[in-house]
């Protein structure tokens, strides 16, 4: 019979040991697994991605349910652990419940610190180490405007960031005058400052807290030197101590972490502890990468195999803001036996320091480009002598390293033992293997089977260019296709760095991703106009020379260089009196052709460019605006007749259509959006091809999104049915807006929903009544810029005057021949 | 009146947009002038060589231009069509001298011969 394991503790520590013993020694343990927090394991290191909007929980999850279910382990959720019972090898949950063991394993983690000064109670003072923290965070953000954090280490950077992403001002106090300075020398650390500081972040270094001021909730922060800083949040992360309290209390001996050995045996030979709770050879450690080492030293211990055991880890940094490059490793401060090589680029804010010690890279610190830092760790870990190569060293391994400015030759040149995935301890040889091995083509599945690149993200480059390695041609078919030949990042990848490093200008996102062109192209200046609008509604300055000349001049650019104009009609509803004066238009300005369109409104064909600003100032008279018939946007609002005449009608179709385009026009989407509202199921308005459909029933409504009968004919998805049109309003809207911020640009609704998945569409809107009025007030929102008839503005308010009338007239000089 | 050999004074620099274009009617058809995001200036003929299209109409980037109607880059400075297609937009002679846009007055009248 298997002998029984128990877990203290589901973190990344716990499950990981059991992830290891599990490719040991599948069977030997029945195992059963206790954690405190309600979830199931997840990565704690992504916390901070969680935080400022880039990730999101369900990303971040290690092992789901299924990874409990298909290994057999028990999972108690939510049961805390009170006692160990050593002599009789049981442990006892709060509840008294008693669970007998063979083999313990406690990987309890560690606490964060609270400092111990007035006020550290009150509401609004909190950690940052959960996913609980996190959602408190983001919630507070919400309703408050001021947060103070305290502690300028990894982690309460990495929470600064978080809460300025979501919008509230943010401090930061720190004890010391470097920040970071744990993994930081001075001049790195002013380099960091700076960046934070661009970043809107107050940053106070060499302050020191004295008090937290409140009443039931915190209001303030005050300094030793009597400066008062306004806070309705204070975040504290200064540091983390080993969450000994059970074992201590059980009689396990303790120092300031649970004492093992190099197998992680504690003094009792049936307990064994890894991670953030113990204490090898004199050292705790607060970072991921020693937990992997450890947890193969226990899982080998368990197995009862002879490994070599742990014998303790160097350390390297990254800190996870998207846009700041820094990494450290070793021992930086230096003393007489060390010497120093330092580069330094003021201008594009790089700087690397080597310590070496007897030849030998001893410490690495490095900020604003971090190409080379595998290379510099490997060399740190191996105890490499560089004396042959010290003149170009800090160069970096193109140079230093032989001829290998290629990155693929680079990453070719890597030992088998290097380290490719600091946060996992996953080595080159590893991930090659298990490619070879399992014939892995995807980066995602590159991640499944040996976790590289699965944390923190920073490495998928490298192990992208390690599989277009070992794979050849065979992986770039299966990579993310780029954006267009001016990059290597895919459109989600923009999207999602325009809105985690604020990036607010086309130059500016350009500049920071590394855009191989100098102006881009013509495929996505506009694709980043439109990301940079959907990110920045009233902010962002839209930039008319990277948008198609149909949106640039509000017409449609026809074949011989003339326009078409497209009134807009509500619904599809005219008058005596507009039908007169798109009558006099036509006759006025010679207008060739007037022709119905297929969305219920008038198209007048064959305008000449310098003619618009006129025709428009006309249409603008009688009360028309532009129908947007141009746009990746609001198209029309087909409609039929309803209630008000149809003897079938069950629904207010006509009114409902025109409440739509309301709502909707103005508004900018990846590709065009078309709706239609029928109002009975006869479907006259053929609403069950369009973008968004509405069905009128007798009991209320039912909804479409996705189809579409262009190029390609797809039928409507049902998104649901509700009661009221102020629902199918709400729903619409947030449908529309979902897909503004999840579409790539020029991808219709219809592939929008097949990439996603319908079902995820239906789940945020129909499913997440909270998310479908959030993403609603988001479209309301940029509505309130987008608003604006582009017409009126070019035929009385000057806009863009130099785009209707020629740079000048030379046809003079014929006639002087 | 101007002779063949003389610069005309079309317009100040900043009539033309970054990254933009500006029409000028000459005898010879429409002369597209386009100014680059570093202020540099050029003129085609306002044609594409494939259909015909209106470069002036183009998006802008770097010293190219997109043709509106079917996407076609022409390099500003030689005409040339970019990429696996084939053609030439002729070019016209243009410069800048203290803030104001100068062309060559010799190829527009020529053209209409």
């Amino acid at each position: 019979m298997a002998e029984k394991l128990i877990v203290i503790g589901n973190g990344m520590a716990g499950c990981r040991a059991v992830e290891e013993l599990l490719a040991r020694a599948p069977g030997k343990y029945d195992v059963e697994i206790f954690g405190a927090e309600p979830q199931v394991n997840y990565n704690r290191i992504m916390l901070s991605p969680v935080l400022a909007g880039e990730k999101r929980f369900d990303e971040i999850i290690i092992n789901g349910r299924d990874w409990y279910d298909d290994n057999a382990i028990t999972l108690h959720a939510g049961v805390e652990i009170t006692a160990i019972d050593l002599e009789r090898r049981r442990v006892a949950d709060a509840g008294g419940r008693l669970y007998p063991y063979d083999k313990l394993l406690i990987a309890t983690g560690s606490k964060p610190l609270m400092i111990p000064i007035p006020g550290n109670t009150l509401e609004g003072v909190m950690p940052f180490r959960d996913i609980g923290d996190v959602e408190k965070m983001t919630a507070a953000a919400k309703t408050y405007r001021n947060a103070v954090v305290i502690g300028g280490g990894l982690l309460g950077l990495e929470a600064a960031n978080g809460l300025r992403a979501n919008g509230m001002e943010v401090a930061v106090i720190h004890l010391v005058d470097t920040l970071m300075e744990r993994q930081l020398d001075e001049a790195a650390g002013f380099l960091l400052k700076r960046e934070l500081e661009a970043r809107g972040i107050k940053v106070l270094t060499g302050a020191t807290t004295e008090s937290i001021l409140g009443e039931d909730r915190v209001s303030g922060v005050r300094l030793e030197d009597g400066r008062i800083l306004d806070a309705d949040l204070v975040v504290m992360a200064v540091g983390i101590r080993p969450n000994i309290a059970l074992a201590g209390q059980a009689g396990l001996a303790c120092n300031r972490g649970i004492m093992v050995d190099d197998h992680m045996r504690t003094s009792d030979p049936a307990v064994l502890s890894v991670g953030e709770c113990v204490e090898h050879r004199g050292q705790t450690y607060g970072l991921v990468a020693p937990l992997w080492d450890m947890c193969k030293a226990a899982a080998d211990s368990l197995a009862g195999l002879e490994g070599e055991g742990y014998g303790g880890s160097a350390i390297s940094t990254k800190l996870k803001i998207t846009g700041i490059d820094l990494f450290s490793a070793g021992n930086f401060a230096g003393n007489e036996h060390t010497e120093d090589i330092i580069l330094r680029d003021a201008a594009r804010g790089v700087y690397r320091r080597l310590v070496l010690h007897e030849n030998r890279i001893a410490g690495i610190v490095m900020f604003g480009d971090v190409t080379d830092s595998a290379w510099f760790y490997q060399l740190l870990r191996e105890g490499a002598d560089v004396s042959s190569m010290r003149e170009i060293l800090i160069f970096g391994q193109s140079y230093a390293g032989g001829a290998q400015l290629d990155p693929m030759a680079a990453v070719a040149a890597l030992p088998d033992s290097a380290e490719i995935c600091g946060c996992n301890g996953v080595c080159k040889g590893t991930i090659v293997g298990a490619i070879q091995a399992k014939g892995l083509t995807t980066l995602e599945e590159v991640r499944a089977h040996t976790k590289a690149s699965s944390s923190c993200g920073t490495c998928s480059g490298t192990v992208e260019q390690l599989m277009a390695h070992v794979l050849g041609e065979g992986f770039a078919r299966n990579a993310v296709p780029p954006m267009c030949p001016c990059t290597d990042h895919g459109h989600d990848e923009v999207r999602r760095i325009i809105a985690a490093a604020k990036l607010k200008s086309i130059p500016q996102v350009m500049q920071e991703l590394g855009w191989k062109t100098p102006g881009g192209c013509a495929k996505c200046r506009p694709a980043l106009n439109f990301y940079l609008i959907a990110a920045w509604p009233g902010d962002y300055a839209d930039d008319y020379q990277s948008r198609f000349i149909n949106e640039r001049v509000h017409a449609n650019i026809q074949k011989d260089g003339t326009y078409s104009v497209v009134p807009r009609m509500w619904g599809g509803l005219t008058t005596p009196a507009e039908l007169r004066a798109i009558a006099d238009v036509a006759e006025k300005f010679s207008i060739p052709e007037v022709k119905m369109t297929g969305g219920q409104r008038i198209d007048l064909l064959g305008v000449k460019k310098e003619d618009l600003p006129a025709v428009w100032a006309d249409l603008n008279a009688a009360g028309m605006v532009s129908g947007h018939a141009y746009a990746k946007g609001l198209r029309t609002v087909k409609t039929c007749v309803g209630t008000d005449w149809c003897r079938f009608g069950t629904q207010d179709s006509t009114g409902l259509g025109v409440k739509l385009e309301k709502l909707l026009w103005g508004s900018w989407t990846p590709h065009k959006v078309k709706l239609a509202v029928s109002g009975c199921p006869r479907n006259c308005a053929e609403a069950t091809c369009k973008d968004f459909g509405v069905v009128c029933v007798d009991s209320g409504y039912e909804l479409h999104f996705a189809g579409a009968a262009g190029m390609e004919v797809k039928k409507t998805e049902i998104l649901c049915n509700v009661a009221s049109e102020d629902e199918v309003l709400e729903y619409c809207a947030a449908t529309v807006q979902l897909y503004r911020e999840q579409g790539h640009y020029l991808e219709r609704m219809y592939k929008w929903a097949a990439r996603v998945g319908a079902d995820a569409v239906r789940a945020a809107i129909a499913g997440d009544e909270a998310g479908r009025k959030a993403l609603a007030d988001r479209f309301l929102h940029s509505q309130k810029f987008a608003q604006v008839d582009p017409w009126a503005e070019r035929a009385s308010g000057g806009v863009d005057a130099h785009e209707f009338a020629p740079l000048g007239d030379v046809t003079y000089l014929e006639a002087a021949e | 009146m101007k002779k063949k050999n003389d610069w005309i004074d079309l317009a100040p620099l900043d009539a033309v947009p970054r990254r933009g274009a500006r029409c000028v009617k000459a005898p010879g058809g429409r002369i597209a002038v386009f100014r680059t995001e570093d202020d540099r200036i050029f003129a085609t003929e306002d044609k594409c060589p494939h259909a015909g299209g209106p470069l002036s109409q183009g998006i802008v980037h770097g010293a190219s231009v997109t043709c509106p109607l079917h996407n076609w880059v022409i390099d500003l400075e030689s005409g040339a069509v970019a990429g696996p297609d084939e053609g030439r937009a002729r070019t016209v002679p243009v410069r800048v001298e203290d803030g104001r846009i100068l062309m060559a007055a010799a190829p527009l009248s020529s053209a209409a011969e």
